[in-house]
């Protein structure tokens, strides 16, 4: 017995990133941060290396939903449940702070009411009780973090609690967004029925328009990606991380060994739920316009499409699918608008079919590929013989986790 | 058994989920295991038809029936997976297993290993021991846990003790069909039961895997119970010292197994076939 040699690795010391991954990390920040920024608002147009407004505004619509996709793998790659209602959070994180950029609109709507446009149109008097405080940047920013947390932690609770699980539980989360969804096209709920609400004008001051202040959303929401990015990484090295992968893999084993999944899973599902909540707030300022069409149940399916494309249970995968499906998404839509869902069911079937797990296994298929083919025609491992020691693993990365490298 | 009954509902376990027990279970009357008038019926078939069965501290017993008898019903009741309809389970004095969830009673010390091998097989055996070590298992903890030297060491003894030492970094899903069922006992292990479950532990087992498990179980009787429900009757040989055989849902005998292998009844449904 010698307990000496269980080597560091096995200490659960791996680093959280590599050298090489932090400083990719760091790059990307400075491009988000400071090199966009510069070249969108201080080089002036007609200038070559000047950004224009659209790519900057879709680019950072883009990231939201690399965040989004972020979230959906956390549950769906890491712990194995599959939502199709992670748009409702979304859109919910977005409605919320909606409700914050509409009033500060002030009086330069269309009526010149103090009221929103729509409600002036339904002939209301006054807000409704729950717009109360909304004009208060801070709890606006405080219900994009409540509202969708909430909503998961008691949908989840019962959800969870009553073991519902695989296919059930995505359908009843595709119910879930779909009712939102009708009771947010509603006039009377009070969120402007299905316009949403658009014609945003200043936050925290700023007018929207400005490129300086879209600069500053764009930059905010790159720095948020690259804190998400750390975040999940965090916790899929820890032990917490890889009782997630243990409910996904065997959850009854999980239970006799003690652990409860119901408080795992809710902690996850609320997590990704406040993910997808704030990413949503980001979100609207930059677009411009929030209705409930986010909330239909295609587009929660849309957000896992984006996540299997890209590579499910590993770090970079679901950024890259967002960024991928999102991006021939905006070049269809323009090209062959009537082609686009077409293309993306083709795209999910055949990822479905030929690269499991996604595209970021590409590179890893093609390298395996290769050794297969140099190693089989010479040697050939003798039955029963040890087989060569795998490549040892830094413990708490196990299977694909290793190949995150942002 | 009345002692049992009035003995009250185990409130010290209720309220410990996923914390590291304060005491253990109580065995002072000598039975770990209280199994009293259980029926559990599926559909109308009763799959369990007034079990009782009592089960020392330290013993190891085993468990054989024909298929069907109600061996793994039996399990389940006693880990929580299926409830009975009717009857008492308690684990020591104080512990009643029917009000317990299956992580509750994971806690309070009895380990359940299953027929089909099941390990984490994308985890590596390491990460497997680490799963199940005994540990405040409630996900704040869980998610600041760093793991000791102590804890490291322990999880290597575990590795040399099922022969595992040299797969520690590979996923468990790569084991052979008998490593898992070592890894799973090693598991089991790690959780610090009083009561180890095991269903089938050397079922596809090469004869020397089975000779070695043979005697871990031996080595771990006495510290802990250990309930052994096995087809292989050579096997049982070697490490039963006393056997109840069910049928039909219910203890058709019990005692050594020369008694057991000389009884009329359990000969007509089940060893003379």
């Amino acid at each position: 017995m010698k307990p000496d040699s269980i080597s560091p690795i096995l200490l659960g010391a791996a680093p959280l990133f590599r050298t090489g991954s932090w400083l990719s990390l760091a790059t990307f920040c400075a491009i988000v941060a400071v090199l966009v920024p510069v070249l969108f608002v201080w080089v002036p147009e007609g200038h070559p290396l000047h950004l224009s407004a659209y790519s900057v505004t879709l680019t950072g619509k883009i990231m939201c939903y690399c965040v989004v996709a972020l979230a959906m793998n956390l549950i769906w790659g890491y712990t194995g449940i599959l939502s199709l209602g992670h748009g409702v959070f979304f859109a919910l994180g977005g409605y919320s702070f909606g409700m914050h950029l509409m009033r500060m609109i002030g009086r330069e709507g269309q009526y010149q009411s103090d009221l929103p446009d729509f409600m002036v149109f339904l002939d209301w008097k006054a807000y409704p009780w729950y717009w109360s405080f909304t004009d208060h940047f801070w709890y606006a920013a405080l219900l994009v973090v409540l509202v969708p947390g909430l909503l998961a932690f008691v949908f989840g609770y019962f959800a969870f609690r009553s073991r519902i699980k695989g296919v059930y539980f995505s359908i009843i989360t595709q119910a879930l967004t779909f009712a939102f969804m009708l009771l947010f096209f509603r006039n009377d709920t009070g969120f402007g029925g299905n316009n949403g609400f658009t014609d945003f004008k200043r936050v925290l001051g700023f007018r929207i328009a400005d490129p300086a202040t879209r600069a500053t959303l764009f930059a905010i929401t790159g720095l948020y990606l690259a804190g998400v990015l750390v975040l999940t990484r965090a916790l899929v090295r820890s032990k917490l991380g890889r009782v997630l992968t243990a409910i996904r893999d065997s959850e009854s084993r999980l239970m006799f060994s003690g652990y409860n999944p119901l408080w795992y899973k809710l902690f996850v599902w609320t997590l990704s739920a406040v993910l997808c909540g704030i990413a949503g707030a980001l979100y609207v300022p930059q677009v411009g316009i929030i209705n409930p069409s986010e909330m239909s149940p295609a587009n929660s399916i849309e957000i896992a499409i984006w996540v299997a494309v890209g590579g499910r249970g590993t770090l970079l995968g679901p950024v890259l699918g967002a960024g991928l499906v999102n991006g021939a998404k905006s070049y269809f839509t323009q090209a062959y608008p009537e082609y686009w869902l077409f293309f993306l069911g083709l795209l999910f079937i055949l990822v479905t079919l030929f690269l499991p797990k996604g595209v970021i296994a590409i590179p890893q298929m093609l390298k395996r590929g290769r050794a297969a083919s140099a190693a089989a025609q010479p040697v050939r491992v003798q039955r029963g013989q040890a087989p060569p020691a795998a490549p040892t693993q830094p413990i708490g990365s196990s299977g694909a986790v290793t190949e995150g490298r942002p | 058994m009345s002692a049992i009954h009035s003995a009250g509902s185990g409130d010290g376990v209720s309220a410990a989920i996923g914390r590291v027990a304060a005491e253990g279970v109580d065995v002072s009357h000598g039975p770990i295991l209280y199994l009293d008038d259980i029926t559990v019926s599926f559909d109308g078939f009763k799959a369990l038809n007034k079990l009782t069965l009592t089960v020392d501290a330290g013993e190891l017993r085993c468990v054989i029936g024909p298929n069907g008898a109600g061996k793994t019903t039996m399990m389940d009741v006693i880990t929580g997976k299926t409830r009975p309809d009717l009857g008492t389970a308690f684990f020591g004095q104080t512990i009643d297993l029917t009000r317990l969830t299956e992580a509750q009673i994971a806690h309070a010390g009895i380990g359940r290993k299953f027929q089909k091998p099941t390990v984490f097989e994308n985890h590596s055996v390491f990460e497997n021991l680490e799963l199940a070590m005994k540990a405040d298992k409630r996900v704040r903890s869980t998610l600041r846990a760093r793991l000791t030297s102590v804890q490291s060491d322990r999880i290597a003894r575990t590795l040399d003790l099922i022969q595992l030492r040299d797969e520690a970094t590979r996923p468990a899903g790569v084991l052979s069909h008998g490593q898992k069922q070592w890894l799973e006992i090693g598991m089991l292990l790690m959780q610090e039961p009083r009561l180890l479950l095991l269903d089938e532990p050397v079922a596809g087992m090469t004869d020397e895997e089975t000779e070695r498990t043979a005697e871990l179980l031996q080595g771990l009787a006495g510290a802990h119970s250990v309930i052994v429900v096995e087809h292989d009757m050579e096997f049982i040989g070697r490490i039963a010292k006393r056997v109840t055989v069910l049928h039909e849902g219910s203890v058709l005998a019990e005692g050594t197994l020369d008694v057991i292998q000389n009884d009329e009844r359990v000969i007509e449904v089940y060893l003379g076939r």
